[in-house]
């Protein structure tokens, strides 16, 4: 707590003892009427008078700044008004009223104060990844601590075990594992050795590693996160930008009101003044916006903070608003469902038996062991992954020849070995009739002229893809799929995965088509988004086209970040829904507060009207809504892990 | 010319709003944002006229919130 927090919450607390000594004293006894009234009136005016000197202060420089109705104004207007009252002498005096209203617009104001303070530490906290030095070093090799900004592209930097890499770099000695939590939310460490890169803001965990960097610090991953996430409360939602619209008249209204109110029937001959008068009070008291116009940014705020905890950069206040409505979620396959890389998912040789299998797997890899194919690499991976330590003889590959578009054949040993599709397995022996129905690329193994089995080669889903896709259905998201491949491919992935709609044989450049359509055709009633996940490799177009783009496994990826809204930083699909999650839960909080601050003041100005509504009511439609509604605005800011 | 300043001293969302209202207004700003969150004040304004709307700024803050300290680097 700030000094000036102490100091005001001091004097709060001595004015509201004075202030329950004179409400329990029984003055009224030891005076004659009206002499008690007075001294009544001065006693008041002590604890007031402290609670609210300020008050009182700000609102004549208000005046003289031409700044009428703010706050200040109008709770001096107000509370002044309560203790006038005094002048009507045939009515019920105010006065511990007047001070009442001072002295809790003075808690609520500390309270306010106080967690806006508190809440604006907790994003600080979340956004608490900048590094602080850097360990350079010199040619001689010894190590100097630096600003990270002072560091410049080339210069080798050492990260010892527990600090955070302050850096965008590559390793260039020792190994290690990455925390990178802080950006992504994910928990497992990533290991990083030689040639990896090494990304700012993870923390490393166990070795010592040096790293040659890359960028410099105005263009690290940390730097452009934070940059990303306080730009985003610079994006306003039309909810928030309703809220600010709203305040802009709602208070001149209101004043007006008071004024009407505190005048006109009396004029008429509806009752006496005084009555009239405290009824015009208790409106100005409730014609404060700041409930409402603090709460709804603060909401915002903390669902974007929160969400970035999770590794989801949100860029704006509108993009979660659009996120919450999103009733149609469009993929891109490759590198968004599947992991984009190819590998063995299945060997199936022509007998049974595991030696076959990694029998198999060995003569395969061994034909392919000069091929750069990716698919020609992934069966070489299968097969050192297949037999622990296994490792590729090439001394024993000869006569290796590749039939462009058909496969590959080589002398293994002592064996023939085709590697290839049916078309280069014409004169083999032993093929089966049918292939199989699979979901990929299908190779068939040949040794001396006979069929040995086959390989399935797939582009493998990421292992959280399915229950991806299930959150999404359950709430009640359209999921359209978008990938390259053949329609049968296409089709048993969207059943595996129980996604609704794909759209197969897609050439890149035509994504962004397929997403124009949907748009067009979306229901265009109420205020329903579409939302393209990709992973921000030429699709881009695609990305901005689609009301809210989200790119993923962007971390390191500044192409991605730059186009789309959303930035998934790892490249789990599940953090799809969550951000979701995230976005209509905000929302809730938002409208909430909306709804809660906005019907509580207009039900006490309507009570005021008919009078039943006294001061008392009237100051905690002011400063007990606006506490209220932070406090639920400060929910937003605790998500729960996905 | 875009610049961003941080400010410090107490500042409600609804004056900042009213702030960043009036300092639209000027001759020369193209988009300013007050972001009293992150306690940032954000000017964007024509070259030539950056300094004179950034002096006026500055009194409008003062103006609205007397609490308020802009800090110009």
């Amino acid at each position: 707590m700030a000094s000036s927090q102490k100091r005001r919450l001091t004097r709060i607390g001595i004015s509201l003892l004075i202030y329950a000594v004179i409400l329990v004293l029984p003055i009224d006894s030891w005076f004659e009427q009206p002499t008690g009234l007075y001294v009544e009136f001065f006693l008041f005016l002590i604890p007031y008078l402290i609670a609210g000197y300020d008050v009182l202060i700000k609102a004549v420089r208000g005046i003289g700044h031409g700044q009428v109705l703010d706050e200040y104004f109008l709770m001096s207007v107000a509370t002044i008004g309560a203790f006038a009252l005094v002048l009507f002498p045939d009515a019920e005096p105010h006065m511990a009223e007047g001070a009442a209203v001072m002295l809790f617009f003075q808690v609520g104001e500390f309270f306010e104060d106080y967690a806006v303070g508190k809440s604006r530490k907790s994003i600080a906290e979340l956004m608490d990844i900048a590094p602080e030095y850097a360990n350079l070093l010199d040619p001689e090799g010894y190590s100097y601590l630096v600003d990270p900004d002072d560091v410049e592209p080339g210069q080798l930097i050492i990260v010892k075990p527990g600090e955070r890499v302050p850096l965008d770099g590559v390793v260039v000695s020792g190994t290690s594992q990455l925390d990178t939590s802080a950006l992504t939310g994910e928990s497992l460490p990533r290991s990083v050795r030689v040639g990896d890169e090494a990304i700012s803001g993870c923390i490393n965990l166990n070795g010592l590693i040096t790293v040659q960097v890359t960028k410099p610090y105005g263009d690290s991953t940390v730097q452009r996160i934070l940059a990303l996430v306080e730009d985003a409360s610079e994006r306003k939602a039309t909810s928030e930008a309703f809220i600010t619209r709203f305040a802009r008249y709602y208070t001149p209204i209101v004043v007006g009101g008071a004024v009407l109110l505190a005048i006109i029937p009396p004029l008429l001959g509806f009752g006496a003044w005084s009555d009239w008068i405290q009824r015009g009070l208790v409106f100005l008291v409730v014609s404060c916006p700041c409930a409402l116009v603090i709460s709804v940014p603060l909401s915002f705020f903390g669902g974007i903070g929160g969400a970035s905890r999770q590794g989801i950069l949100v860029k704006g206040g509108n993009y979660l608003e659009a996120l919450a409505h999103c009733d149609t979620v469009v993929m891109d396959k490759t590198g968004t469902l599947s992991t984009g890389k190819f590998s063995v998912i299945e060997a199936v040789p022509a007998h049974d038996g595991d030696t076959e299998v990694s029998e198999l797997l060995r003569k395969a890899a061994h034909a392919e062991a000069f091929s750069t194919h990716p698919i020609a690499t992934s069966i070489r991976e299968a097969f050192e992954a297949s037999n622990d330590g296994a490792s590729i003889d090439q001394s024993c590959v000869t006569d290796v020849s590749e039939i462009a578009g058909r496969g590959i054949c080589a002398t293994v040993g002592d064996t023939h070995v085709k590697v290839g599709n049916r078309q280069l397995m014409e004169d083999v022996a032993g093929m089966p009739e049918e292939d199989p129905s699979c979901i990929g690329t299908l190779l068939f193994v040949a040794c001396n002229g006979v069929y040995a089995g086959h390989l399935l080669i797939g582009d493998s889903l990421k292992p959280d893809a399915a229950i991806a896709i299930k959150q999404l259905n359950e709430m009640g998201s359209k999921t359209v799929m978008l990938t390259g491949d053949r329609e049968d491919v296409a089709s048993a992935v969207a059943i595996e995965l129980g996604i609704t709609d794909y759209r197969a044989h897609l050439l890149p450049q035509e994504k962004v088509a397929v997403v124009e359509q949907l748009l067009a055709t979306k229901k265009t009633s109420g205020k329903h988004t579409l939302a393209f996940v990709g992973d921000g490799i030429n699709d881009a177009p695609a990305l901005m086209r689609a009301d809210i783009g989200i790119a993923m496994g962007a971390l390191g990826s500044d192409a991605a970040i730059e186009a789309a809204d959303v930035v998934l930083m790892d490249d789990a699909p599940v953090k799809i829904a969550a951000s979701m999650r995230i976005a209509k839960r905000t929302m809730r909080i938002v409208w909430q507060n909306i709804i809660f601050a906005i019907g509580v003041k207009i039900a006490i100005l309507i009570l005021a009207v008919f009078g039943i509504a006294t001061l008392w009511l009237a100051v905690f439609g002011d400063v007990g809504v606006a506490v209220l509604a932070i406090l639920n605005a400060m929910r937003a800011l605790h998500v729960e892990r996905a | 010319m875009r610049k961003t300043y941080k400010f410090e001293g107490e500042c409600c969302a609804n004056c900042a709003a009213k702030i960043e209202d009036k300092i639209s207004k000027l001759d020369g700003v193209n988009s300013t944002k007050v972001n009293f969150m992150l306690q940032r004040f954000t000017l964007d304004a024509e070259d030539g006229a950056f300094e004179n709307a950034l002096t006026k700024s500055i009194s409008i803050f003062k103006k609205i919130e007397p609490d308020v300290e802009v800090l110009v680097k």
